[in-house]
């Protein structure tokens, strides 16, 4: 249901995927990430916002840090999925009244 | 990994010229006039959506072919104000019977027939509760390490078919 195309896409840059890889083993912030990579921080960032993006990866604040995670279920895609289906099915809905109404 | 994230719930509003009654009218008589049709879990198109008007009723959809595929239940029923649907599918689009998901519907009169109808989808961390009780017994496809050799496998077929 996650958009497989998007989720490969998303892993399918090499760097991307060493940025990924690099929180297989837990929670880590962008510093912390980039140490040992050939690629800047502002790097980094850009990387992992298309992978937060994708639902792959998710992020919160830890003190002064934000620190980034793998979703180990996948459920930041699932949610992901879910707020989308929520906008279409809504939108749709909010059409039906305006258009029910104009019958009665 | 233990780590577990929550995600958090998915919330949305909306703004209808309508009564609260109308409103909800349409939300749950109505559901088979608004479902976006390319969303269904019958292996059928999709004819039409079912809730039925009462708490623990069944929520589910019909394909063209007559079959019946649950989605979920209601949980709460009271118009025109509140609606509270069991939303039953697992991350893979299957009905799960021991998995809850809560959709909320508020429906709250704003000014002169016009209503704010406010929804939220909680508990999305309960699918992966049951994607993890379900990987005891088989390899879930669900988690990330499953779309890793996915994707190892799609790159290296490509590359030994270029």
């Amino acid at each position: 249901m996650a958009n497989a195309n998007a989720l490969f896409a998303a892993l399918s840059d090499p760097t991307r995927r060493q940025v990924f890889e690099r929180l297989q083993s837990g929670g880590r912030s962008v510093g912390e990430i980039a140490r040992n990579l050939p690629v800047s921080r502002p790097a980094v960032s850009q990387h992992l916002k298309v992978l937060k993006d994708a639902g792959l990866v998710s992020d919160r604040a830890e003190g002064t840090r934000r620190v980034y995670y793998i979703d180990p279920q996948g459920l930041a895609a699932v949610r992901k999925w879910l707020d989308q289906f929520w906008d279409v099915a809504l939108a749709a809905y909010a059409e039906e009244v305006e258009r029910s109404s104009g019958e009665s | 990994m233990d780590q577990r994230i929550k995600p958090a719930p998915v919330r949305k509003s909306v703004r209808v010229n309508a009564s609260p009654q109308k409103a909800f009218d349409v939300f749950t008589a109505g559901i088979g006039r608004w479902w976006p049709k390319s969303h269904h879990i019958c292996k059928a198109d999709l004819d039409t959506h079912v809730i039925e008007p009462r708490t623990g009723g069944r929520w589910y959809e019909r394909g063209v072919d007559g079959v019946e595929c649950d989605i979920g239940k209601v949980l709460v029923w009271e118009p025109p104000a509140r609606l509270v649907l069991a939303w039953q599918l697992n991350p893979d689009w299957t009905f799960d019977p021991d998995l809850i998901t809560e959709v909320e519907v508020l429906f709250i009169a704003d000014g002169a027939n016009a209503t704010r109808v406010e929804l939220e989808h909680r508990n999305l961390e309960r699918m992966g509760e049951r994607a993890d009780a379900m990987r005891q017994q088989i390899d879930s496809p669900n988690g990330w390490g499953a779309l890793l050799q996915l994707f190892a496998q799609t790159v290296s077929q490509e590359r030994s078919a270029s």
